[in-house]
């Protein structure tokens, strides 16, 4: 019994951390190019959130399905932002761009409010309560989608960066930007496309995180704090960093409310976080700025 | 800094001329009653205080109708204790005689600092925390049960529904949100539980965080106990998380009852679940369904928010518009907005006609109304129903639940 | 050190344009509350309070370069500390503002051992500072003794007693005024010592710091442990004065950011800054509420949040450093004085 309790808690912290995980990935993306903390993180998955919400409410387009057109308008958003408020921040310190993007957040969490007012809101699927049955493991049939789809997202990141001409310039731009620079690279061009991506892969975790709970705009600044963890943990700026991170996290969270007690879960989270810094004070996968 | 000195020193003078005309202005204003109404319409707390202010919008016509003037300034304390406090300081500055409000218990205590110091009555329509009858405020009143009550009568309910259906728990798990509010009715639970002896045994008693983003990893636990009584204390939307997480996990108890707590009445509740919302049973003080000042009371809601539901609305804008009820009234007979004078008045109030199930609405030494009834009220197709205790109920209640799945 | 010296050579140094400057608004500071209403008094309590933590958190990042993020630990914990001490032995919290500032120095102390000890630095400190808080804010949740997340509370008593913090918003308000010419005076005799210079060799290039024989390690602790004191000091006044502490919303981090918004946008690192910056935010905040309700005729919730996000927004556009080296050099202050 003890057994298969733990069993399912963990398949349930892997499930929950891989979605957290496409999260972060957002957050570091841009981090390790453009250098900016986004602190509206959270506020943007919300947004996202909201958009998935709005896309099933009124023409009844699966969050799955919808997470692409959601991610491509963050795309432009983030391409946007990056060339308009963002970029004359870039070489600005740390606080001043914390300010503008604090002050960002604020606009976001109650202009959603005053949009959506402060009730829950979450989509429906027909399957939503659906689940299956393995041995002793019962598995969320939404969480199993989220968790597939978090990974296809990351995968598409990761191989964008991999193989293709513009993946490759920006990662150019992220190690070496007089460099980038110097072979003639658009550096203002690259961090927009950065920020884009990043955005997008926010965009694409709120679609899914509205399968699996409720978006109300209030979690905004949760959210951001957890990406932010994660991030930490992984290692600011390593794409496969944040994706172990949510796992951690996720393992971490879920193991902790069984075995310490559930009111004390997120506390696990930060233990993890003060012990991965004391031992490797750039992330686990982080590299040394 | 220089729009701060000019609003000072206009505000000084105005402050000086209102002194000089004092008696004046009593009786010019003597007409209507200026209340205050502050809730958290922002922020950590805005579904709550939002459901309240719709109460709020529909007060002023009923209270016409009854024979009461008042005018009604809102005020959003934005769920931040510093908000609330300042801008209680600003109500009674533009005149407001009586404050209302504040849902959550540290607003409320932040607000009573103000009112006792200037000596304006402050009826308390929502907040449970023992404390705030307990300080000894003078120019406090509060129309709302304190989180020990709330379990009293919640458990006293699941005895009266268990004798009512003949039914039997064996096995119960108690799970809370470790928030102000649920840790306050985890102190009562363990306070009167073994008081009350119900026939059940309370295996355990689980506190979840509220900041947590599901409650898979809780239900799970639980299922491991294979409950068939679960008693919760949720917040707003983890009721919906809570029950989702249940029937993805196939976990099926005889019964969910909340003995007082939020979160099972809200229209996102109904919304998010649909039918698998149903048979859900809360005790709480609930809009008494056949009083008549409840049915005219639904009449005014229904006209001011022609999008929402009174039923879903019916505890949080019920108590909200009894609120502004006890200052009008006690208005009335006073004849006066002066604050000491309007709070014995207060202090004096005998309301037998109302809105909540319960006595008349009296307040004791501390300034806390006795005799508030509650009521087991049920999830029936979507509608909150009164199912005990009889005289109010309008409906019987279902148990054991239905199965989860093949609802409609 | 002999503290008057240091104050005697502060005066001597600073510019006399300033100086009278400064002795005009605190002359206006002390007689105002004959002219204000308790609401004006409130808000000017607020004022001060957050201009104090601004100081203190300014010491930290300003001064030394170390972002933290969860300051609103050691206001929690100078909070839970007096009222603690106030409630259940009956000590007097002008006596446990001593023990509420070792304890959140030596919360500090740990935080900045971990941070500088394995060469934690930027955002990764930053968000080492904001785990601690939360933690705090867990534990605070979880431990009973001090009511849990049910909530502490300072039993109300009629009696005025200024030096238990018992009274209205006149005592608060000169309370919190004094702490904040305290917290000021302090700030600037520390960044005229030798610790002082230590932490801006520090916060500009710390290896040439080290090059230099600064014991650098020595310099951040110093900063942060001198910071989460003062900080403590105004949790103790802040507890008193709400009679009421829940961990969910004195530890939250909401509170952190909110006491770091006012130092940066009136001019980090600069001791006028977090003064200016509380004057200018608390203000806008009160103004932005009433104007929503003069315009729209009532609240509407979100509508002031949302203009105060953007006035965040604009005023770091226009004036990256903060507004008080702007304001400096339209008032004619020689640049690198104060």
């Amino acid at each position: 019994m003890l057994w298969s309790l733990y069993a399912n808690v963990l398949v349930q912290g892997v499930l929950t951390g891989l979605v957290y995980g496409l999260m972060a990935l957002g957050l570091s993306v841009i981090f390790g190019v453009v250098r900016v903390v986004n602190f509206a993180h959270g506020e943007f998955a919300v947004v996202g959130m909201y958009a998935a919400f709005v896309l099933f409410r009124s023409f009844g387009i699966d969050p799955f399905l919808s997470m692409l057109p959601i991610a491509a308008a963050f795309f432009v958003i983030g391409y946007g932002l990056q060339r308009t408020l963002i970029n004359p921040f870039v070489s600005r310190p740390e606080h001043e761009q914390f300010i503008l993007l604090v002050g960002l957040a604020i606009i976001m969490v109650n202009g959603t409010l005053m949009i959506f007012g402060p009730d829950a809101r979450s989509a429906n699927l027909p399957y939503s309560f659906d689940s299956w049955e393995i041995g002793t493991i019962i598995v969320d049939k939404v969480r199993v989608y989220a968790a597939i789809a978090a990974l296809a997202v990351a995968a598409l990141l990761f191989a964008f960066f991999r193989f293709t001409a513009t993946g490759v310039a920006i990662r150019a731009c992220a190690d070496n930007l007089v460099g980038a620079a110097v072979v003639g690279l658009d550096v203002k061009k690259l961090y927009a496309l950065t920020f884009g991506l990043g955005l997008a892969c926010v965009g694409a975790a709120g679609a899914l995180m509205v399968t699996l709970t409720d978006a109300t705009p209030m979690i905004a600044p949760a959210f951001t704090l957890l990406a932010f963890t994660i991030v930490i943990i992984g290692g600011m700026g390593s794409m496969t960093g944040a994706i172990v991170g949510g796992l951690l996290i996720g393992i971490a969270e879920a193991m902790a409310s069984v075995l310490i007690a559930p009111s004390m879960k997120t506390m696990a989270s930060f233990g993890l976080l003060v012990l991965v810094l004391a031992l490797r004070p750039q992330g686990l996968l982080g590299r040394r700025a | 800094m220089k729009t701060t000195t000019a609003i000072t020193r206009r505000t000084a003078m105005a402050g000086a001329a209102a002194t000089l005309v004092a008696p004046a202005v009593v009786k010019a204003q003597g007409q209507t009653l200026k209340i205050g109404s502050l809730l958290p319409r922002s922020g950590f707390f805005a579904q709550a205080g939002q459901s309240m202010h719709r109460g709020v919008l529909a007060a002023p016509e009923l209270l016409k109708d009854l024979g009461y003037n008042v005018e009604i300034i809102h005020i959003d304390t934005e769920s931040n204790a510093d908000v609330a406090r300042t801008q209680a300081e600003r109500a009674i500055n533009d005149g407001c005689h009586v404050l209302t409000g504040a849902f959550d218990s540290g607003h409320t205590l932040a607000i009573a600092q103000v009112t006792e110091q200037r000596q304006v009555p402050f009826v308390v329509n929502v907040a449970a925390a023992p404390q705030i009858t307990e300080q000894g405020y003078k120019f406090l009143v509060r129309n709302f049960q304190t989180g020990g009550q709330l379990v009293t009568n919640g458990l006293r309910l699941i005895k009266d529904v268990m004798d009512a259906k003949s039914i039997k728990f064996e096995k119960a798990v108690f799970l809370h949100a470790n928030d102000t509010f649920g840790t306050a009715q985890r102190n009562a639970m363990d306070a009167i539980w073994p008081r009350v002896a119900l026939p059940i045994e309370l295996v355990e008693k689980i506190a979840y965080d509220p900041r947590a983003q599901d409650l898979s990893v809780e239900v799970t636990k639980i299922r491991s106990i294979n409950p068939d009584l679960v008693m919760c204390v949720t917040r707003a939307s983890d009721a919906i998380k809570m029950v989702r997480d249940m029937v993805r996990q196939r976990f099926q108890p005889k019964a969910i009852i909340s003995p007082g707590s939020p979160g099972f009445y809200d229209e996102e509740f109904y919304q998010a679940l649909g039918p698998l919302a149903d048979f859900v049973l809360f005790g709480l003080p609930w809009a008494n369904p056949k009083a008549n000042m409840t049915q005219a009371f639904e009449r005014a809601f229904v006209k001011a928010n022609p999008n929402n539901r009174f039923a879903v609305d019916s505890f949080n804008a019920g108590f909200a518009f009894e609120g502004m009820l006890i200052a009008a009234d006690a208005f009335k007979r006073a004849g006066t907005t002066n604050g000491p004078q309007l709070m014995e008045a207060v202090k004096a109030t005998n309301l037998a006609d109302h809105v909540m199930i319960g006595g008349p609405i009296t307040f004791d030494a501390k300034g806390q109304n006795p005799n508030i009834g509650s009521a087991l009220v049920q999830n029936l197709r979507r509608v909150p129903t009164v199912v005990l205790p009889k005289d109010v109920a309008v409906a019987e209640p279902v148990l054991p639940f239905p199965a989860w799945q093949g609802r409609s | 050190m002999n503290p008057f010296a240091t104050l005697a050579r502060l005066v001597d140094e600073a510019p006399r344009r300033a100086l009278l400057l400064l002795a005009a608004l605190v002359a206006v500071l002390l007689v105002a509350p004959v002219a204000l209403d308790r609401y004006l008094l409130s808000v000017f309590f607020l004022i001060f309070w957050f201009a104090t933590v601004g100081q203190a958190w300014n010491i930290m990042m300003g001064f030394c370069g170390q972002l933290s993020l969860g300051h609103a630990l050691y206001v929690g914990l100078g909070g839970y500390v007096g009222a603690l001490l106030w409630v259940k032995f009956g000590i007097s919290p002008a006596i446990a503002i001593v023990p509420a500032m070792l304890v959140a120095m030596a919360f500090g102390a740990v935080i900045g051992w971990l941070g500088f000890r394995f060469g934690i630095e930027g955002v990764y400190f930053a968000l080492l500072t904001i785990a601690f808080a939360e933690v705090a804010r867990i534990g605070f949740d979880n431990w009973s003794f001090v009511g849990g997340a049910a909530g502490f509370f300072i039993p109300v008593s009629a009696a005025a007693s200024p030096v238990n913090l018992r009274g209205g918003p006149m005592l608060f308000y000169y309370v919190a005024l004094a702490m904040m010419i305290i917290a000021f005076i302090l700030c600037a005799a520390l960044r005229r010592s030798r610790l002082g210079h230590a932490w801006l060799a520090v916060r500009e290039d710390a290896e040439a710091a080290r090059a230099l024989g600064i014991d650098v390690f020595r310099a951040k602790m110093a900063a942060v442990v001198i910071s989460a004191a003062m900080t403590a000091v105004a949790g103790v006044v802040y507890g008193f004065y709400q009679n009421n502490l829940f961990p969910s919303q004195t530890f939250d981090i909401a509170r952190s950011i909110e006491m770091i918004l006012a130092p940066i946008i009136g001019g980090l690192g600069t001791l006028f800054g977090p003064i200016l910056g509380a004057f200018i935010l608390t203000p806008l905040g009160q103004i932005l509420i009433a104007l929503v309700e003069k315009i729209a005729g009532r609240a509407i919730p979100g509508v002031n949040l949302v203009f105060y996000g953007a006035a965040l927004m604009v005023i770091i556009w226009f004036t990256p450093n903060g507004v008080w080296p702007w304001l400096k050099k339209k008032l004619g202050i020689p640049e690198g004085r104060e």
